[in-house]
C-alpha cells in the first residue's frame, strides 16, 4: 500500500516542468514507462538507505529489502523493467552513499546483474506452481554466487573466504523467502494477479 | 501468509535448504582430520590443522621461516636458508610428508589421515 501512496504523490510533472524550463535547457523525451521506472527505482533506493540503517552481524548479510521492489516491477512490468530498476538502484545508491566504483559498488553491481540473469531465466517457470518467493530465493542464491565469486576473484583471492558461504547461503534463504513473500503479499492487495506478468 | 506459497515455491524451500546443508557440510566438515606439525630446533612449535588457510611465522636461529597452508596443503613459502631446498620442495599434501629447512632448523610435517609412507625412512 505505501509503495502504491508513493507513486502516486510523485505525480508527474513534466508537462509543467516543460514549461518551465529556459530555453537552453535539453529535454529528454521521457515515456510513461521512464517515469514508472524512475519511481520504483527511487522506492528502492529509499528501501536501499533504511536497509543501511540496519545493523548487520556479519558485512555483506543484508536483507536485500529493495529487492523486494525489483520482484514487484518484474511481475507487473516485465525484464526490463526491473533491470533497470535494479541496476539504476545499485548506481544512484553507490552515489548516495559515496562508494560509486569502489569496491562496494561493484559487489552491488555483480549480484545485481547475477541475480538479473537468473530472474531471466526464473521467468519462464511455469507460473501455475512457482511464484515470486521462487524468483526471490534463486535470486538471492545468485545474488551472493555473484558476489563471492568477484570477491574471490578481485577481493580476496583466498580459499578461505569459503567458510563464509554456508552463512550468505543461509542469509540468502531466510531473507530470499521472506522478500518473496513481502513481494507476493504486496502484489495481492494490489489487486492484480501476477498472471498479468509479461515475458 | 502461506497463501503466496504456490507448490513450486515449496519445492525450491527445500531444494534451497538442501542446498545449504550441503554447502556448509562440506566446507564446514572434514577439517581437523590432518594436521601440520612444525617443529623449531627440534622442539614442536606449534600443530596447525590444515582445514584452515593461514600463514605461520617460525622464528629459528638464522631468522624467519614463513609456512603457508592453503587448499589443504602446506608449504615453507619463505626461509632464510641459502640454498632454500625446503621452499623448492613445494606443496605437501599428504600425511608423513615432511620439508626441512636446515639450517634454519625448522620443519613442517604433515600428520594425520592414513600415513602412506614416511618420507624420512622411505
Amino acid at each position: 500500500m505505501r509503495i502504491e501512496d508513493q507513486v502516486k504523490s510523485g505525480a508527474p510533472h513534466s508537462a509543467r516542468r516543460s514549461i518551465l524550463a529556459p530555453q537552453s535547457s535539453i529535454l529528454l523525451d521521457t515515456t510513461a514507462e521512464d517515469h514508472h521506472v524512475a519511481k520504483m527505482a527511487a522506492v528502492a533506493l529509499g528501501l536501499t538507505v533504511l536497509e543501511n540503517a540496519i545493523p548487520s552481524p556479519l558485512p555483506g548479510v543484508k536483507p536485500g529489502l529493495a529487492n523486494i521492489i525489483t520482484l514487484i516491477v518484474l511481475s507487473r512490468f516485465g525484464w526490463r523493467a526491473a533491470a533497470w530498476v535494479s541496476l539504476l538502484r545499485v548506481v544512484a545508491g553507490s552515489l548516495l552513499f559515496g562508494n560509486f566504483l569502489a569496491p562496494g559498488f561493484f559487489l552491488s553491481l555483480s549480484g545485481a546483474v547475477c541475480s538479473l540473469a537468473v530472474l531471466a531465466l526464473s521467468l519462464h517457470l511455469p507460473q501455475r506452481w512457482f511464484g515470486p518467493v521462487t524468483d526471490s530465493i534463486l535470486a538471492a542464491f545468485a545474488h551472493i554466487a555473484g558476489q563471492m565469486t568477484v570477491v574471490y576473484l578481485w577481493l580476496i583471492p583466498h580459499s578461505g573466504i569459503a567458510y563464509l558461504i554456508p552463512i550468505f547461503a543461509i542469509a540468502s534463504l531466510v531473507f530470499g523467502t521472506v522478500n518473496g513473500l513481502i513481494a507476493a503479499s504486496f502484489m495481492d492487495n494490489g489487486g492484480k494477479a501476477d498472471s498479468e506478468r509479461q515475458p | 501468509m502461506l497463501r503466496h506459497l504456490r507448490p513450486g515455491d515449496y519445492l525450491t524451500l527445500l531444494a534451497g535448504a538442501l542446498f545449504t546443508v550441503w554447502i556448509s557440510l562440506a566446507v564446514w566438515s572434514g577439517g581437523a582430520a590432518e594436521t601440520a606439525l612444525i617443529r623449531s630446533g627440534g622442539k614442536v612449535f606449534r600443530e596447525v590443522p590444515l582445514s584452515r588457510d593461514q600463514q605461520i611465522e617460525v622464528p629459528g636461529p638464522l631468522g624467519t621461516s614463513i609456512i603457508t597452508i592453503k587448499n589443504r596443503k602446506a608449504r615453507i613459502s619463505s626461509d632464510p636458508s641459502p640454498r632454500q631446498y625446503c621452499v623448492r620442495q613445494g606443496w605437501l599434501q599428504h600425511a608423513g610428508e615432511i620439508a626441512i629447512c636446515l639450517p634454519n632448523e625448522v620443519s613442517v610435517e604433515l600428520t594425520g589421515g592414513a600415513k602412506r609412507y614416511d618420507s624420512l625412512n622411505y
